[in-house]
């Protein structure tokens, strides 16, 4: 991988993340300001733009995650996020390490595998699309923001209790959805350095977790070949049983096993594995832009994610930016029957036109696989043209509300405080000369991103790219339009 | 053709676009009023288009709470109390598509309450569509070049 510069080369970046505690208290600062974004919600005033809960979830964080963490480190939001935190440690019964003598597990909760039906993300595709049905309230009600983060909390300690690993973030967290089919055009991703050593490696740590005598976890520990008369009951020492001694670290949180990772959709980057490899065998590299599009995802589910995220994010340059009264009304107004019908429409938009128009162009195209694969396969063109959709959306959105952020910062309950002096800071505007050509470039870069993604993709389904081309300009030029 | 003296040549055709002169056809400046009630959380009309050089003014109505009218590139603002209304005059100088939105927190959907103004044409809009079509002329040459430079390689 000639392309690829390791980062965990550096002695310094590799115990940054070997260490538990850097991680530790980002994440404490990470959870305390959820916590406070609930609370502002429920307590604080009532009006959006003065409420923590919108400025800093929905500005602050939103600005963040879609125009930096999400294009440049991937799933880097989800090395960090606080919402798996209280059921993770409810699950694993600690906060830092595993235990450390290979004694059983204190972690509470039934460890039941997530039923194989389910091991997709049409789960994650509901639960972001019945978001976006209600994204005008949720966006603009302190309350409703509170009980959306409260509920995704208490949802995520509630599978952690009943399933193993994260469950919650791997197949229904709504955010967790659209990062990872976006992280796959980052130029970051945890991989392994070597496959012969993931082969041979004795009881794949990185993925049943170790204790810091090299035992597997769990179940494994009492099972053959490691106990119950196996490798780990016998008198020979470990090291001439070929078991190294692993650091302490838990399996991966993420039911992935690095060894097998291809693409960084379901790696959540929480570092366990490089905690817990024997082997020293996991670096985070940096590497080109969108190096995991060249291989076309197959997978129906994937294909409809990127179609859910582009459709959504063109309806809410319409809805939401757009001049339209009628159209904010209707879904501003949820329950009366205006709502009902841009309910319709919008699934509509999503799930008929779109990819009735897509599938449409690639009907008549040559190929030896069907319909439905070339579907899959060539949708993949989709992801760099729905974030850079989203990024175009986004810039609009947030420069024209930033300043709502030091008023917050200084009263983030609306209460009349003065925390910074910046309370009463006048809404403005900011970088309003550059917004329509930054809009412009992202656009018009996604464009060119995502007709190289097609060829990309139809050169290995042996396809023609030209059908998809022009669907992801038409979509560009309805985009300009609604943005500009 | 060398993709580098190509990539020259595309990056020159894109500054043209992005900048050239857009021929404007001269109009004379006239006064235009436009009467314009807001109430939440939308304004009506809420798209209107003027020449540019017109002297513009906008007499705001609020037909519910305080809502305000900010014109964002112009920088400027009127503010308009319950069954009043409030003027704004000024000359569109500015050629192109300018969003404007409510200034004064009027309720929950207050930071989506936004309506057009066009001065002349909105040529941004034009040259971005030339930009893409110019991306689109440049990217399939220069791809299939560098296909055939991967295929001569192995």
């Amino acid at each position: 991988m000639s392309n690829r510069i390791e980062f965990t080369r550096s002695p310094f970046i590799k115990n940054a993340l070997k260490s538990r505690y850097p991680q530790l208290a980002v994440f404490i600062v990470m959870l305390i300001g959820y916590i406070f974004a609930i609370l502002a919600g429920l307590i604080g005033t009532p009006v959006g733009s003065r409420n923590f809960s919108i400025v800093f979830v929905w500005i602050a964080w939103w600005a963040i995650l879609i125009l930096v963490a999400v294009p440049f480190f991937g799933r880097g939001w989800c090395a960090v996020c606080p919402i798996p935190l209280p059921g993770e440690w409810l699950q694993r019964g600690a906060i830092l390490r595993p235990e450390r003598s290979g004694a059983k597990s204190k972690g509470r909760g039934l460890n039941l595998r997530w039923p194989k039906s389910l091991r997709n993300i049409w789960m994650q595709n509901i639960s972001f699309l019945l978001l976006a049905l209600f994204s005008s309230v949720l966006l603009t009600t302190p309350n409703i923001t509170s009980i959306v983060l409260a509920a995704m909390l208490f949802a995520a300690i509630g599978l952690s209790m009943v399933f193993e690993r994260r469950a919650f973030c791997r197949y229904l967290c709504p955010v967790g959805g659209f990062i990872g089919l976006y992280s796959q055009t980052a130029p970051i991703e945890l991989r392994i350095k070597n496959k012969q050593v993931c082969v041979t490696c004795e009881g794949k740590p990185c993925y049943n977790g170790a204790s810091t005598l090299g035992f597997p976890l769990r179940g494994l520990r009492d099972t053959p070949p490691f106990g119950k008369r196996g490798l780990l009951d016998s008198p020979l020492p470990r090291r001439t049983l070929g078991l190294r001694s692993a650091n302490s670290g838990y399996g991966c949180p993420w039911d992935v096993f690095p060894g097998g990772l291809t693409k960084n959709t379901y790696c959540g980057l929480c570092m366990e594995c490089i905690r817990t490899c024997p082997h020293d065998n996991i670096a985070i590299n940096l590497r080109p832009f969108s190096a995991d599009l060249a291989k076309p995802s197959t997978r129906i589910d994937e294909a409809f994610k990127a179609f859910i995220m582009l459709g959504s994010a063109m309806i809410y340059a319409g809805v939401l930016l757009g001049p339209w009264g009628a159209l904010k009304d209707a879904a501003y107004n949820v329950g009366t029957s205006a709502w009902f019908t841009y309910a319709v429409v919008f699934l509509a938009i999503i799930f008929v036109i779109l990819p009735g128009f897509f599938t449409l162009g690639i009907l008549k195209t040559k190929s030896v696989l069907s319909l439905k694969q070339r579907f899959a396969s060539l949708a993949t063109a989709l992801i760099p043209l729905g974030l850079m959709f989203w990024v175009a959306f986004s810039l609009s959105f947030v420069l024209t509300n930033a300043t709502y952020i030091f008023a917050s910062l200084s009263d983030p309950l609306g209460l009349g405080w003065n925390l910074f002096g910046t309370a009463n800071a006048a809404w403005q505007p900011m970088l309003i000369s550059v917004l329509a050509p930054a809009q412009t470039l992202a656009l018009v870069g996604g464009l060119i991103w995502s007709a190289r993604t097609a060829q990309k993709a139809a050169s290995e389904i042996k396809t023609s790219s030209i059908p998809v081309i022009i669907f992801c300009f038409a979509a560009t030029l309805v985009m300009l339009w609604l943005l500009l | 053709m060398n993709s580098r003296f190509f990539l020259l040549l595309l990056a020159a055709a894109g500054l043209v676009v992005a900048f050239a002169p857009f021929p404007v056809q001269s109009i004379a400046p006239q006064e235009r009023t436009f009467r314009i009630e807001a109430r939440q959380f939308a304004y009506s009309p809420s798209e209107f288009k003027v020449n540019p050089g017109d002297t513009v003014t906008i007499q705001l109505v609020s037909a519910d709470v305080v809502h305000g009218l900010y014109v964002d590139g112009y920088n400027i603002s009127v503010e308009a109390d319950p069954g009043q209304t409030a003027s704004l005059t000024f000359i569109a100088d500015k050629p192109g598509s300018f969003r404007f939105r409510c200034n004064v927190t009027c309720g929950a959907m207050h930071p989506f309450m936004i309506g057009r103004l066009t001065v002349g044409t909105n040529s941004w809009l034009f040259r971005s569509i030339g930009l893409a079509v110019l991306g689109l002329i440049g990217f399939f040459p220069f791809s299939f070049h560098k296909e055939r430079m991967l295929v001569e390689k192995r």
